[in-house]
């Protein structure tokens, strides 16, 4: 008779071999964020390889950044990381700022901070909501679009949009914020604050959560710095590296002035961790648990800036400045710069032979090497780990494929 | 990266490798021999007194003008470029990395130009060096599953090359 230990179905034999299968997830599978399509080489329970195939949603965004002036790429910005329109406007914005060596006006500059930042919040709930959906939880995805919800509406009445923004473009923004918009957004920060102890609750500390995260897809720090991974996921791993304060002088000027603490772990301990739940006692640094944490950390950080640039904003006296004009000439030669998306290092190579139309337009996507590395991590997981793994790096299709 | 001797230290390791450079332009770069890339990165990866960690993009420039009318105007011999940015996470900074290469191989239209891959030096390069095959054309020697990532597998032709024109049908979808 086998003895009571053996029969643990808790206990997973990852020594057995059986049979293998290959296994397709995806390119509709719901918790592949978009249309990705992963090959499972499996054995039983246990992963032995995965093989990304990406592609589906290929537009060849460079080829059309060809035809087109500078201004008139921005709509097609917005549709690279569709959940964060606004901060691709802004580097794409900003490395044509670059080429050109142009300084947006202080008002401009300020406004561009609110609203990279009150998108950076709308993407982070996206991307927890979401990674909720992934490990068989419903709820916390409705209370994160509840929130992202009146994200939304302030983005609308700003621009009209409430997805493909075109509101950042190049030389400033397309217009300034209608009256009374700074009072609604104060007034939404102030209702969203007291509900990220909900969030906690609902999966930082739930302890089906912790048991589908911690130790789940551990990325050693060489690894991550080896594959271009970049934004939480990078931080995850323990890399204090933020291109808001560690990046080239025309992104980081953007930002002087402001106080924030990049969310990384340092001595075993994040910023201000006391004000959060404590790290569980499974998680190690580099786990699906960590990169999760990160973006919520960076949900508090956002909002805190957020309202750093509100009252910087109304400080500012004067018109916030027109746009550069739709042909206007860029100089000859080329100019690459890396902004901080919310899913990583966004960046933008323009090469210019000195008319308003770009040679070449490079966008190079930080969901794109973060996916890369998914087969490193993956292997010799069990299935059920593989969307737990994938929905930690908070991919999105559309920046993957261009 | 912008303090002395660092050129000099990549000179005297690998002599010859580097044949242009522009350290004062918006992006720093260095231009190198192209069947030198893989050991100048290697170089720089590893023994380089700034520590090239991350690779974050591979990018590559078609220049070719395929207006006879303008072509007549131009300054530069039709050329493609690799365009390697580089990034250091202990000392943050970037440096760019620029490598010619012909159009075609040996002029013959059809036949990819050649370089040395620099997945040994980055494993992220893998999936950047597939992207820069299958949209510009370029083969990189000693990869080792090279093909087609964004395009399908039966794709004809690579986007990204200025004289390429797009199929007027794809398995009985219309191209244009």
């Amino acid at each position: 008779m086998a003895s009571l230990v053996d029969d643990d179905p808790r206990i997973i034999e990852f020594d057995v071999r059986t049979d293998e299968m290959l296994v397709n997830m995806g390119p509709q599978h719901p918790s592949t964020h978009g249309v990705l399509r992963l090959v499972l080489r499996t054995d039983g329970e246990v992963v032995s390889e995965v093989e990304p195939h990406i592609g589906y949603l290929h537009r060849c965004a460079e080829k059309i950044g060809e035809n087109l002036t500078h201004r008139q790429f921005i709509p097609y910005t917005d549709r690279m990381d569709y959940l964060a329109a606004m901060n691709m406007n802004l580097g794409w914005a900003l490395a044509v700022e670059k080429l050109m060596k142009y300084q947006v006006s202080e008002k401009a500059r300020h406004l561009r901070v609110l609203i990279a930042e009150l998108n950076r919040i709308a993407s982070h709930l996206v991307g927890m909501g979401a990674y909720g959906l992934d490990l068989g939880t419903f709820s916390p995805f409705l209370y994160a679009f509840r929130e992202r919800e009146k994200i939304l509406d302030l983005f609308e009445e700003a621009c009209g949009a409430r997805l493909t923004y075109s509101y950042i473009t190049v030389g400033g923004l397309t217009a300034d914020l209608p009256p009374g918009w700074l009072r609604r957004c104060e007034a939404f920060l102030d209702q969203f604050e007291p509900i990220i102890q909900e969030y906690h609750a609902l999966l930082t500390t739930n302890a089906i959560f912790v048991k589908r995260t911690a130790n789940i897809g551990v990325m050693s720090r060489e690894l991550a710095i080896e594959y271009g991974c970049s934004g939480p996921v990078l931080r995850g791993s323990g890399v204090d590296q933020d291109m808001r304060r560690d990046g080239e002088a025309i992104y980081t000027a953007m930002y002087e002035g402001y106080a924030f603490e990049v969310a990384v772990q340092k001595d075993g301990h994040y910023p201000r961790d006391h004000q959060y739940p404590a790290v569980p006692a499974d998680a190690v640094l580099g786990d699906c648990w960590h990169r999760f944490f990160v973006r919520m950390l960076e949900v508090v950080q956002s909002m805190d800036l957020v309202r750093q640039a509100i009252d910087r904003y109304s400080a500012c006296q004067g018109p916030l400045g027109e746009p550069l004009k739709l042909t206007e000439k860029m100089p000859a030669g080329d100019a690459y710069l890396e902004t901080e998306c919310p899913k990583g290092q966004m960046g933008f190579y323009i090469v210019s032979d000195g008319s308003a139309i770009p040679w070449r337009a490079r966008a190079r996507s930080s969901s794109f090497s973060n996916l890369a590395v998914a087969p490193e991590l993956c292997r010799g997981c069990l299935i059920a780990d593989v969307p737990a793994i994938v929905g930690s790096l908070d991919i999105v299709m559309g920046e993957i494929d261009r | 990266m912008r303090g002395p001797g660092f050129l000099e230290q990549l000179d005297e390791a690998l002599p010859g490798a580097v044949v242009g450079r522009n350290l004062e332009a918006l992006d720093p770069w260095v231009e190198v021999a192209p069947d030198r890339v893989a050991d100048v990165c290697r170089w720089l990866a590893t023994s380089s007194p700034v520590r090239f960690d991350s690779l974050q993009c591979i990018t590559a420039v078609d220049w070719c003008e395929p207006d006879p009318k303008k072509a007549a105007k131009v300054s530069w011999q039709p050329h493609l470029e690799l365009v390697y940015h580089l990034w250091s996470t202990a000392a943050r900074v970037s440096l760019v990395v620029k490598a010619k290469l012909p159009r075609w191989k040996a002029d013959v239209p059809g036949q990819l130009p050649e370089i040395p891959s620099v997945c040994g030096v980055w494993r992220g390069a893998a999936w950047h060096e597939r992207e820069v095959y299958d949209l510009s054309g370029v083969w990189f020697t000693g990869h080792e599953d090279l093909r087609r990532i964004l395009c399908p597998e039966d794709w004809e032709g690579y986007p990204l090359r200025k004289d390429y024109e797009m199929p007027l049908d794809y398995h009985g979808i219309r191209g244009k």
